[in-house]
């Protein structure tokens, strides 16, 4: 297929449907909106369904319902509308469902702003509703990767029969860029028997409900599932990380902004990289340990708190120093990141 | 053809007594019988039993059957 | 007369109280799918009070939904199985109070979807508190005074809230005698032809008795259904709009 100019959310809707997903249900929020928006008209265009639910809570139970009767079913939302479907993304995970939900992110907490922001990291990857799980989150760092990311996200979805988070922002899903949106797949709501189709006369009846009530050895089984995931679903881009001093962490929108400090950086003599996470849960930690000359590590991220600053001290066993730089309200800065990269090194030379 | 019968399983019986209350002939009552669960069961006289199904209607738990 | 439950209903015994109104609303879906040849293709969605029982109680293919959601969750599945039937059936807590939204949004949108609603005026899984189908003066774990209306409003009719909508079918009936349940048999097989028919939101009230939370035998708890929740609840068929009507 060839490229074509599109917006972020519009190119993560088609690829949605490329990838096969014929439901959504959502709800309005800036700035997100485009998702329902092109949906509304275009899902009909391929035979498939869309609703415009009264609330978050309405649109993720719907997925979890379409999710059950076997279909692709997709949802999104931002910020404050993405925390309410946290209530469906918890019974999706203990219903051993697939199903997919983009956050668009948007500054917070509260209310907060429709600007970009990068705020929602840890309601993403831990566990953002209640109970004892976590989801792959997957991060786009433009519009091509809005695209290709949703196909990957409905194919871990279901090898997992879990759902699968999309990690976007209102930068990546308010800019236009050339993409190429994927090959266009059929899918099959009878592929999985276990989707709900009605049950014959001495089948089994299929039961879809919490995990543990029928699985004996939940315990293990949980704990293998995310076990697996860790060692299989780790994907990032690595930046000349080699013989870097000082590496960037940077994911989604701040990522360009790093990449572009990367170059600026090594242009001045710094030895400067950037591992950019493409999953945010499972955390790349496979990454970190190819920086071996890494004196320290300095996160790029939307947010005031430095909310991926403890996934990578995890990620190194805290054996560097891991700082944060910061924005809110705007896209980071390259001087000022490769400021900040130059004090966090020089501090360290000084002993400090 | 045979006469129809009422047939009961009490071991599903909770015991709740709307057979008891709503059977038209005071066929049904409770005996001393105490089912696997706990509840003391109902117990149906077939002398009385006309087969006209209320007991099937209101019992909550399955116990009755007919044919 | 020869009865026998049906086979889509589990026989082993159910977790539900003695004399609960739950296991009389399953028998009568379960007789009614299999009176209509539905038995093989009714999707369900319970919620996950009392009701959730159910997914034990029947062998219907059964989503247990979040509290307050079950109708919402069956929209999705049956946007996705149009050729199948799908039940969502749901607590009054459910329906009319965390749950209100998408009620009232399932009958906005008049979507084709069954609802059962066992309305018996408290919430039971958690230990018989208020609701919003509480009756005034009703002594519940949350109004141990009585619920004082004024404060807390006078129980919530669905009839009256979905007057100004058209649904596909609304109707009431009551767990209580014998007739009363042969009516709401009757209620609920409408409900499933409309629903087949494609002609929208089927919802069917069912009074409920609860002797646990009521703190009252059976038979009495049965009898209260008459003789206090009749004269704010009353029985019978309200809609019954066609498709696009």
């Amino acid at each position: 297929m060839a490229k074509v100019l599109m917006k972020g959310n519009e190119a993560l809707a088609e690829a949605a449907l490329a990838a096969g997903c014929r439901f959504y249900s959502g709800y309005p929020i800036t700035p997100q909106t485009e998702i329902l928006e092109y949906l509304s008209w275009r899902m009909e265009e391929v035979g498939g369904e869309f609703i415009q639910a009264e609330s978050e809570l309405s649109g993720v139970n719907m997925v979890l319902g379409a999710a059950a009767a076997g279909a692709r079913a997709l949802t999104s939302s931002a910020g404050p509308g993405f925390s309410l479907k946290q209530e469906g993304i918890s019974y999706l995970v203990a219903s051993e469902l697939p199903a997919v939900i983009v956050d668009v992110m948007r500054i917070g907490s509260g209310l907060g702003d429709i600007a970009q922001s990068q705020g929602d990291y840890w309601q993403l990857t831990r566990g953002g509703g209640h109970g004892d799980y976590r989801t792959i989150v997957l991060a786009p760092a433009s519009v091509q990767e809005n695209a290709d990311l949703m196909v990957t996200a409905f194919d871990l979805a279901e090898k997992y029969t879990h759902p699968v988070l999309i990690a976007s922002d209102a930068a990546i899903g308010q800019m236009i860029e050339a993409v190429e949106i994927p090959e266009f797949i059929e899918h099959d709501i009878d592929k999985y028997e276990w989707s709900l189709k009605g049950c014959k006369k001495g089948d089994e009846q299929r039961k879809v409900q919490n995990a543990y009530y029928t699985n004996p050895n939940y315990e293990y089984f949980l704990r293998d599932k995310y076990d697996k995931m860790v060692a299989e679903e780790q994907r990032y881009e690595a930046i000349q990380i080699e013989d870097a001093e000082i590496v960037l962490v940077a994911y989604g929108i701040s990522s360009r902004v790093a990449t572009e400090a990367v170059e600026e950086g090594r242009a001045k003599g710094m030895k400067i990289g950037l591992i950019r996470p493409i999953t945010l849960y499972p955390f790349p930690e496979k990454a970190f340990a190819q920086a071996k000359e890494a004196k320290a590590f300095l996160t790029v991220e939307m947010n005031i708190l430095g909310q991926m600053v403890d996934d990578v001290k995890l990620a190194t066993g805290g054996a560097k120093p891991v700082e944060h730089y910061g924005s809110i309200f705007a896209i980071p800065e390259t001087d000022g990141i490769l400021e900040k990269a130059q004090a966090v090194l020089s501090a360290i030379k000084e002993g400090k | 053809m045979d006469k129809e019968k009422i047939y009961t399983d009490t071991n599903r019986c909770k015991g709740c007594g709307y057979c008891i209350h709503f059977c038209p002939k005071d066929a049904i009552s409770v005996s001393a019988i105490v089912n696997d669960k706990g509840y003391n069961v109902i117990q149906v006289d077939e002398e009385k039993c006309i087969c006209c199904g209320s007991c099937y209607r209101v019992c909550p738990d399955y116990v009755f059957e007919i044919r | 007369m020869k009865v026998k439950a049906p086979e889509t209903v589990t026989f082993t015994q159910s977790g539900f109280c003695p004399g609960c109104g739950h296991g009389l609303a399953v028998r009568l879906i379960a007789e009614v799918a299999e009176e209509l040849g539905l038995s093989e293709k009714l999707l369900t969605v319970v919620d996950v009070a009392c009701g959730s029982l159910n997914i034990d109680s029947w062998r219907f293919d059964t989503i247990m939904a979040a509290h307050g959601r079950p109708i919402v969750t069956a929209i999705g599945a049956k946007r996705v199985r149009k050729e199948n039937p799908v039940l969502a059936y749901v607590g009054d807590g459910a329906a009319y109070s965390i749950g209100m939204a998408e009620t009232m949004h399932a009958a906005i949108r008049n979507d084709n979807v069954i609802t059962i609603v066992i309305n018996n005026s408290l919430f039971g899984m958690t230990g018989g508190q208020c609701a919003p189908t509480s009756l005034p003066g009703q002594r519940t774990t949350s109004t141990p005074y009585g619920k004082d209306a004024a404060k807390a409003g006078m129980p919530f009719n669905v009839v009256d809230a979905f007057s100004g909508l058209k649904i596909g079918y609304l109707a009431r009936a009551a767990l209580c005698d014998v007739a009363n349940m042969n009516k709401a048999k009757q209620y609920i097989k409408k409900a499933f032809e409309k629903h087949m028919a494609g002609d929208g939101f089927c919802l069917v009230e069912l009074l409920s008795a609860c002797p646990t939370n009521l703190n009252m035998a059976p038979v009495a708890s049965m009898e209260r259904i008459k003789t206090d929740m009749m004269p704010y609840f009353p029985i019978g068929e309200f809609q019954e709009h066609k498709k696009g009507e």
